[in-house]
């Protein structure tokens, strides 16, 4: 079994070792790759200071296509799961056994950790935990089953889903549209309690004025993934 | 007939603006036909007013010029999406490019470290 640890970083400097320290306490010997989404700060040189292999992006392409980069280079290095832990310290890496326990265990393409299913850690202000409920709401019937945290980025993946992510991966905002490209080939998921905790530094990239435009964007592009459905090849 | 005018002027300006740019090779020829089109459908229509007449009863509209309006925006908004999906392309190839350059600079890096740790 082959599991490879990756963390999207932009402007991450202050936050990264400590990712990278923790994650090594909690999984030894596991690879971490940094994806540094063309910081302007010393993510990329803090990173591999820590004992992370870093994958420097030649220019900013934004979260989507910065996991995407690392999903792909992680499935021609031929790994079998991959975990994304993001690199400003929200996601707690205590978790990550968890995760891979059901990737390897519940039979299904991607385990998200929900911070919602035993509130272990809710650090979500007003507006985005309104958010969080609204696209639970979409969801639920093109899902076919209940999601409680649709937006976590702490999500784990086997090879199958890292191979159609390598095809297909929305470049903004990847959380809610992934699932429906899950669903697109009935992939399934899971969901297993992990806390979050408040980001560590730096700033979101949804910012106040991108919180307007954020679920304008994800609602376009889980309809027009809705459309791309093309149930799982037999 | 004034408003005709400035849109036979309008029509004259973006032709020879684009192939001035296509010239200066600022625009490639094939992202000039849209332009050169709608320029040159702008101009006849301009100049035209049996045809704008036609073209305002089969519109519905009294008003010619407002039908030569219609049109024009109708021309611009196809060469706005005709764009739009060039753009989109390019941005597809682009990042995949970049994550491509990212993904062969980190395993030549590999193969480097490994062959001096050797």
């Amino acid at each position: 079994m082959k599991l490879l640890i990756l963390i999207p970083a932009y402007n991450e400097e202050g936050a990264v070792a400590s990712v990278i320290r923790e994650v090594k306490q909690v999984v030894p010997g596991v690879p971490i790759l940094v994806v540094d989404d063309c910081s302007n700060d010393a993510t990329r040189a803090v990173a591999q200071e820590s004992g992370a292999r870093v994958l420097p992006m030649p220019y900013h392409l934004g979260l989507g296509g910065c996991v995407q980069a690392g999903y792909r280079l992680a499935f021609e290095l031929g790994y079998d799961y991959v975990i994304r832990v993001d690199g400003d310290g929200q996601h707690d890496p205590r978790y990550i056994p968890k995760i891979l326990n059901a990737l390897e265990t519940q039979k299904c393409e991607m385990v998200i950790g929900s911070r919602f299913l035993n509130g272990e850690g809710n650090h979500s202000g007003f507006l985005r935990h309104a958010g969080i409920v609204f696209f639970r709401a979409v969801l639920r019937p093109i899902l076919g089953k209940p999601v409680r945290d649709p937006t976590s980025g702490f999500v784990g993946v086997n090879r199958t889903a890292l191979a159609l992510f390598s095809r297909s991966f929305p470049l903004e905002y990847p959380e809610i549209e992934a699932l429906v490209v899950l669903q697109r080939k009935r992939f399934r998921f899971v969901e297993v309690p992990c806390a979050m905790r408040p980001r560590r530094s730096g700033r979101s990239t949804i910012t106040a004025l991108r919180s307007l435009y954020y679920p304008v964007h994800v609602l376009l592009g889980v309809f027009v993934n809705v459309l791309k459905f093309e149930g799982r090849r037999k | 007939m004034r408003f005709l005018n400035v849109t036979t002027a309008f029509s004259v300006l973006l032709i020879g603006l684009v192939l001035g740019s296509v010239r200066r090779e600022h625009i490639r020829t094939e992202y000039s036909v849209s332009w050169l089109v709608a320029g040159v459908v702008l101009l006849v229509l301009s100049r035209w007013r049996a045809l704008q007449d036609w073209l305002s009863t089969a519109l519905g509209v009294n008003d010619a010029p407002l039908a030569l309006l219609m049109i024009a925006g109708a021309l611009f908004l196809v060469v706005l999406y005709r764009f739009s999906l060039v753009i989109s392309r390019l941005k597809d190839s682009n990042v995949a490019l970049m994550q491509r350059i990212a993904i062969l600079e980190f395993r030549l890096d590999e193969k480097d470290q490994a062959s001096a740790g050797k």
